[in-house]
C-alpha cells in the first residue's frame, strides 16, 4: 500500500494538462479525482512517472443543459451530478446513476471525466452513458476530437483516448423518456456484480460487468423495438456477453442476473 | 431488571449508560496508535513474503535492493537464526503429542504460506523500504499446495516433512463412550449434519503495527504494539529472544480492534526487536491492509460433523460433535487451542445427557488460523443451533418448541454438564419468549404462509438462535488441565491519592471495549466519588506489571473483579483510619457515599478525603498501619461464567436473484448485572453485525493453488453501516453467583449468537423450495446454487 515515487504536476486549465502530457509523454498519466488511480499506484500495478493532475480545472467544472444536449464538464464529481436538479430533469438517469458511485466520499471526489476515462466495465457511468448514447471531446496537441461513446471503451480499462490526450467533456442526448438502473451488489458501496441502464424506454440499454467493457444489449433493444414482451427481450440480455468470474459470480450466475435484472429494469421502467 | 437482592451496588454509578471517556480522544484524533508514534531515527521494516503458498526456497538475491536509495541492509532467514532463542511460541499444546513445527520469524529453506516472510529489508523511510522490496529476488521451487482440510488429511504432501504428517493433533471428550452408542442405537431421531465454517479476516480497524525502541544503555529495550496482550508478549519476547525478561517493557498505544487477532506473538515483534537491538535504533513496521489479510492470523475454518440422538418427541439424549480443524501453516499462540473453547459447548444449552467431542487439527499451507471473537464457541453454537432446526423438521415441531423442549430447566442450576462444566446460572426461556415478542413472531408466521400461498418470490424466513457461551477465561487450574502453559488470573490495584482522586492500575488490556468508564464506574460506586475523578493506567508493563490481557470476554468478569477486591481493601483500610479519626470502633462505621460515620451518632463522621490525605501524611495512623492508601489484588476465577441469550432473525430472501436482505432483528441476551448497559449494547450490537457477516458477506476465499482472493476491504465484504439495519436489544439479568459483582460477559455474546440466527432464517425462508442448507457466507451466488440444487433433487 506504499506507491512508488511518482513526479507531480498540477495543470490550471486544459490547455495546461495537454502540453504537460505532451512533455512527459507515455509516462504521465492524468490524475482527476483518483478513486481509481490512487488505489491502483498504492498497490504498485500502476507506476506512472508523472501525476498531470486536473482535479482543479475550474473550467472542466460543469452541468449546462443547451436544447436537447447536456454538456457535462469532465471533472463534474458524481456528488454534483447526484444533486444537479438541471440533470435530474434533462437526463434523469444520469443523476440516479450518479447517486449509486461508491460511498458519499468517493462521489464527492470522483468525476464523470476520470469514471470514463479509468474505462472500468463494472463502474456505474459507463455504462449509464452508453445506454444514452453520448458523445466524449477529447482534447490533444492536434486540437480538439469528438468520440462517439459507441467507439469510445475498447478493452479492459481501456478507451479510445490516446495517452496524449484529455478528456474534457461529456455530451449526452436530453433523455426524460422511461429509464431505470438496476444495480445489483452485496454492499451499498461496491461495484455492480452485474448492472442494467435502461434509457429511452429500452431504446438504449447497457450492461455492467458482463464483459471487458461496458456492453450494449443490442438483443435487448432489438427486441424491445420489435415489440417482444419485456420477458422475452430481458431473456437475450446476457446473449454474446464474455461475463468475468470473481467470488461474487462465475459467468453463469452473471448470466442469469442479466436476465433478472434486465426484466426488472425494463418493467421498472415501464412504470 | 436487576435484582437488587444479588446486586451489591448501592452508589448509584453502576448502571449509567455513561459516555465513555475513553471517545473524545478517539473521535478527535488525539489517540495515539503506532503509527502515529514520532520516532526519530528509526529505521523502517518491509517484509518480503512468499508468494507461494508451498516453495523451497533455492536462492535469494538481494544486491539490488542494498543498492535501491534509502536501503540500509536487508536480511534472509540465514542471516537471523542466532538471533532467536526460540521460534515463535504455540502456548497450547493441547495433546501431549502434538505436533508443532518450528515457525522461525523468517523463514528458512522453504516457505508454507503465501505470507510466510523470507526476507526483510531495513530502510531510511517506510517509502524506502517498499521500494527495496522490489530487488529482492527469491528464486522459488514451487511445490503443491495443501488447501483443503481434506487434502491436508491425506497426508499425500505433508507439509512439514520432519513431522511424517499433517494431522497436529487428535483430541477427544467422550466420557461415556458405551452409554453414547447405545443412545445412538436407541434413538428414535438420529440427525447427522455437515457444517463448513468458512475462514474469516479478522480485519480490526487498525492493522498491526510494532516499533522496538531500544535504550541508549544498559540493555533496556521498549516494544510498542499494536496488541491485546502486552503482559504475554513480554515473557515471550523475552523468551524468543533469549533476552532478560527484566529488560524488556511491552506498551499497547491506542489499539484500533483486534477481534483476537492482536492476541499473538507475531513475527515482526520479534524481528523489530532483534534488528532494534543489532542497529541500536528503533526499529519500525506498520501493516498495510493487504499484509493484514493474509499475515495476521484468520478466523474459523472447520469442518463440523454434528449428530443428534434423540428420542420421539424431540428430547436430546447424546449429542456427537466430530471436528477437523484448520491449524493453517503453523501453530500461532493459541491456534491448536481455539476449537476446544468450543468442545464443551456442543450442546448448547440443552439438558443432554450423554456428550462426545473429538477436534483434528490438521495443517495446510495457508495463513495460520488463532482467536478469533468468539473462538470455538461461534462455531460450537452454530453446529448445535443448526443441527436443533434440523430436528425440529424431524420431529414435526416449531424451532421455538424443540428448544423449549430441551433448555436445561432453571431449577437445575447450577448445571453439571455432560461436557463437565458446571454452569454457574440460567433461566433460557424466558430470553426464548421475549425475542419471539420482540420480532412478533406470529404475525411473521402468518405473513410468511401467505407469501407462499400467493407464490412470492420474496420468502421470509425466520431463525433462532439460543445460545451459551463460557467467558472469564479462567480459572488456572482448569487450564493446567487443559495443558495450557499460562494462568487465567488477573491483577488490579487501587491507589486513593492525597487529594482524593483515584489511580487504578489494571492487567486488562483494552483495544476498543470501554475498559477506562467501567472501571471508573465500578470504583466510583463504592467509593463515592465522581468517575471522572478515577483514573484508570493500562497496557504498559511499567506501570501495571501484572496482567494476563483482553480476550475470551473475561475482563470485567476476571479483572473487574480483582478490581473490586482490591477497592474492597482499600475500603477496608480507610475504614480504620477513619476509625482512629473518630475514636470509634471500625465494626461501628459505616461506608456511603464517600463518607464514613458512626453508626448510631449524627455528625460523628470524616469524609474519604480526610481519611486519604490523612493515610499520606501519615501524621496520626494508627500503630502498624502503613501510610497511604493502595491496596493491589490478584484473582483467580473459581469458575468460567456463562452468558446466555436467545436471538431471533428475520430475513427476506429473492428466489431469483439469491439476495438475502436482514429486515428484523431481535435479541435477548443475559449477561448478569451490567456496569454499563450502554456499553453492553454496544458490544451486541458490534457483535452481531460480526456474526451476521460470517453468514452473509464474509469469506477469506482461496483459490487451488492457497492464494488468497480476497485480499483486500473490495473482495473481503466487511459490511458497513448501510448494511445494518435497527436491532431491537432487551436483557434479562441472572446474576453470576461465582463473582462478587454477578457479572458475566458480553464481549463476543453477539458474534456467537447471530451467525446460526441468520442462516437458520435463510434456510427457514427456503425450505418450501427444498433448500436444507446454505453454504456460508449465504451469498446471492451461494443461495442461488443451493435453490438449484435442491430443484435438481426435487426433479
Amino acid at each position: 500500500m506504499i506507491p512508488a515515487a511518482v513526479g507531480y504536476v498540477r495543470a490550471d486549465s486544459a490547455g495546461a494538462a495537454v502540453a504537460a502530457l505532451a512533455e512527459h509523454g507515455g509516462d504521465a498519466k492524468v490524475l482527476a479525482g483518483g478513486q481509481s488511480l490512487i488505489p491502483l499506484m498504492k498497490l504498485r500495478l500502476a507506476t506512472p512517472g508523472m501525476l498531470v493532475d486536473v482535479g482543479g480545472v475550474e473550467e472542466l467544472r460543469g452541468i449546462n443543459v443547451d436544447g436537447d444536449t447536456v454538456s457535462i464538464g469532465a471533472m463534474t464529481n458524481h456528488s454534483a451530478l447526484e444533486h444537479s436538479s438541471e440533470l435530474a430533469a434533462a437526463c434523469p438517469l444520469l443523476a440516479h446513476v450518479a447517486s449509486l458511485v461508491g460511498d458519499p466520499a468517493v462521489r464527492h471526489r470522483g468525476t464523470i471525466g476520470g469514471s470514463l476515462a479509468h474505462a472500468d466495465p463494472a463502474s456505474d457511468l459507463p455504462a449509464a452513458v452508453l445506454a444514452l448514447g453520448c458523445t466524449l471531446v477529447a482534447d490533444g496537441p492536434g486540437g480538439s476530437r469528438e468520440i462517439a461513446v459507441t467507439d469510445f471503451f475498447t478493452g479492459f480499462l481501456e478507451s479510445a483516448l490516446q495517452p496524449d490526450e484529455l478528456l474534457t467533456e461529456v455530451r449526452v442526448p436530453v433523455a426524460t423518456g422511461p429509464w431505470a438502473y438496476e444495480k445489483f451488489n452485496r454492499r451499498a458501496q461496491d461495484w455492480a456484480i452485474v448492472g442494467v441502464a435502461v434509457a429511452e424506454g429500452g431504446a438504449g440499454v447497457s450492461l455492467v460487468n458482463m464483459g471487458a467493457t461496458p456492453i450494449r444489449a443490442a438483443g435487448v433493444e432489438e427486441a424491445i423495438a420489435s415489440g417482444a414482451s419485456t420477458e422475452d427481450a430481458a431473456a437475450a440480455a446476457a446473449e454474446g456477453c464474455d461475463p468475468p468470474t470473481d467470488n461474487n459470480a462465475d459467468p453463469e450466475f452473471r448470466a442469469h442476473l442479466a436476465r433478472v435484472l434486465t426484466k426488472r429494469a425494463l418493467e421498472a421502467a415501464a412504470g | 431488571m436487576t435484582d437488587t437482592a444479588t446486586n451489591p451496588f448501592t452508589g448509584g454509578v453502576v448502571g449509567q449508560r455513561r459516555v465513555r471517556k475513553e471517545d473524545p480522544a478517539l473521535l478527535t484524533g488525539e489517540a495515539k496508535f503506532i503509527d502515529d508514534l514520532h520516532l526519530p531515527g528509526a529505521l523502517w521494516v518491509a517484509c518480503v513474503r512468499s508468494p507461494h503458498a508451498h516453495a523451497r526456497i533455492s536462492a535469494i538475491d538481494t544486491s539490488a535492493a542494498l543498492t535501491t536509495d534509502g536501503v540500509v541492509t536487508v536480511y534472509t532467514g540465514d542471516d537471523l537464526t542466532g538471533d532467536w532463542a526460540a521460534p515463535l511460541p504455540c502456548a497450547w499444546p493441547v495433546t501431549e503429542d502434538m505436533k508443532n513445527p518450528a515457525h522461525l520469524p523468517v523463514a528458512v529453506g522453504k516457505a508454507n504460506y503465501a505470507g510466510d516472510i523470507v526476507a526483510v529489508v531495513v530502510a531510511e523511510s517506510r517509502y524506502a523500504a517498499a521500494d527495496g522490496l522490489e530487488g529482492v529476488v527469491v528464486d522459488y521451487e514451487p511445490l503443491d499446495a495443501v488447501v483443503t482440510m481434506e487434502a491436508a488429511r491425506s497426508d499425500n504432501v505433508v507439509i512439514h516433512d520432519d513431522l511424517g504428517t499433517n494431522v497436529s493433533y487428535v483430541w477427544e471428550l467422550t466420557p461415556d463412550p458405551d452409554g453414547l452408542a447405545a443412545a445412538f442405537d436407541e434413538a428414535a431421531h438420529h440427525i447427522t449434519e455437515t457444517y463448513l465454517q468458512q475462514r474469516l479476516i479478522p480485519a480490526a480497524m487498525e492493522p498491526r503495527g510494532v516499533a522496538a525502541v531500544p535504550a541508549p544503555h544498559n540493555g533496556d529495550i521498549t516494544l510498542y504494539s499494536s496488541t491485546q496482550i502486552p503482559h504475554i508478549l513480554k515473557v515471550m519476547a523475552a523468551i524468543t529472544l533469549g533476552l532478560p525478561e527484566q529488560k524488556v517493557r511491552v506498551v499497547a498505544p491506542s489499539v484500533g480492534g483486534g477481534f483476537g487477532s492482536k492476541l499473538d506473538v507475531y513475527a515482526e515483534e520479534i524481528i523489530c526487536m532483534a534488528l532494534a537491538n543489532r542497529h541500536g535504533v528503533p526499529v519500525r513496521w506498520t501493516e498495510s491492509r493487504t499484509e493484514a489479510a493474509g499475515s495476521t492470523i484468520q478466523g474459523r475454518g472447520q469442518i463440523q460433523t454434528m449428530e443428534l440422538a434423540a428420542d420421539a418427541e424431540g428430547r436430546l439424549k447424546a449429542v456427537r460433535a466430530t471436528l477437523v480443524a484448520d491449524m493453517g501453516a503453523y501453530l500461532q499462540l493459541v491456534t491448536p487451542g481455539v476449537p476446544l473453547l468450543g468442545a464443551f459447548l456442543y450442546h448448547g444449552l440443552y439438558d443432554v445427557p450423554l456428550y462426545s467431542f473429538t477436534c483434528t487439527g490438521v495443517f495446510t499451507n495457508l495463513t495460520p488460523t488463532d482467536a478469533y471473537r468468539g473462538a470455538g464457541r461461534p462455531e460450537a453454537t452454530y453446529a448445535i443451533e443448526r443441527a436443533m432446526d434440523a430436528l425440529a423438521e424431524a420431529v414435526g415441531v416449531g424451532p421455538d418448541e424443540i428448544r423449549s423442549r430441551n433448555y436445561i430447566p432453571a431449577d437445575k442450576f447450577p448445571y453439571d454438564s455432560p461436557a463437565g462444566l458446571v454452569f454457574d446460572s440460567g433461566n433460557y426461556q424466558p430470553t426464548l419468549d421475549r425475542a419471539k415478542e420482540l420480532v412478533d413472531w406470529d404475525s411473521l408466521r402468518t405473513e410468511q404462509a401467505q407469501r407462499r400461498a400467493s407464490g412470492s418470490k420474496l420468502h421470509l424466513g425466520l431463525g433462532i438462535s439460543s445460545y451459551v457461551e463460557m467467558c472469564g477465561l479462567a480459572p488456572s487450574r482448569t487450564l493446567a488441565a487443559l495443558n495450557y502453559s499460562a494462568g487465567g488470573w488477573e491483577s488490579a490495584t487501587v491507589r486513593i491519592l492525597p487529594t482524593c482522586k483515584v489511580q487504578v492500575v489494571t492487567g486488562a488490556t483494552p483495544h476498543g471495549q470501554g475498559h477506562e468508564t467501567c472501571w471508573s464506574m465500578i470504583v466510583a460506586d463504592r467509593l463515592g466519588v465522581d468517575p471522572d475523578d478515577v483514573e484508570v493506567l493500562h497496557s504498559d508493563t511499567a506501570i501495571t506489571p501484572l496482567g494476563m490481557d483482553t480476550y475470551g470476554s473475561r475482563s470485567l468478569s476476571v479483572g473487574g473483579t480483582a478490581l473490586w477486591m482490591a477497592t474492597e481493601k482499600v475500603v477496608g483500610k480507610a475504614t480504620g483510619i477513619a476509625a482512629h479519626m473518630l475514636e470509634a470502633n471500625p465494626e461501628d462505621l459505616e461506608f456511603s457515599g464517600g463518607v464514613f460515620s458512626v453508626k448510631g451518632s449524627p455528625g460523628s463522621e470524616v469524609p474519604l478525603a480526610g481519611v486519604a490525605f490523612g493515610a499520606f501524611t501519615a501524621h496520626d495512623l494508627p500503630d502498624g498501619v502503613e501510610p497511604n492508601l493502595e491496596a493491589q489484588v490478584t484473582w483467580d476465577p473459581t469458575n468460567f461464567t456463562f452468558p446466555f441469550g436467545t436471538h431471533i432473525a428475520v430475513v427476506e430472501v429473492d428466489e431469483d436473484t439469491g439476495s438475502v436482505r436482514l429486515v428484523d432483528y431481535g435479541a435477548v441476551d443475559d449477561c448478569g448485572n451490567q456496569i454499563n448497559p450502554m456499553i453492553v449494547e454496544g458490544q451486541i450490537h458490534g457483535g452481531i453485525v460480526q456474526g451476521v457477516a460470517q453468514a452473509l458477506w464474509e469469506d477469506a476465499v482461496y483459490d487451488d493453488e492457497g492464494q488468497l482472493r480476497s485480499a483486500n476491504l473490495a473482495d473481503y465484504l466487511v459490511p458497513s453501516a448501510a448494511e445494518c439495519i435497527d436491532m431491537k436489544l432487551e436483557s434479562t439479568v441472572t446474576p453470576s453467583p461465582t463473582n462478587p459483582m454477578g457479572v458475566k460477559g458480553i464481549g463476543e455474546a453477539g458474534t456467537i449468537a447471530s451467525t446460526p440466527a441468520v442462516i437458520n432464517a435463510v434456510v427457514d425462508a427456503l425450505r418450501p423450495l427444498g433448500v436444507t442448507d446454505v453454504a456460508m457466507p449465504a451469498s446471492p451466488m451461494n443461495v442461488r446454487q443451493a435453490i438449484t440444487a435442491a430443484e435438481g433433487g426435487a426433479s
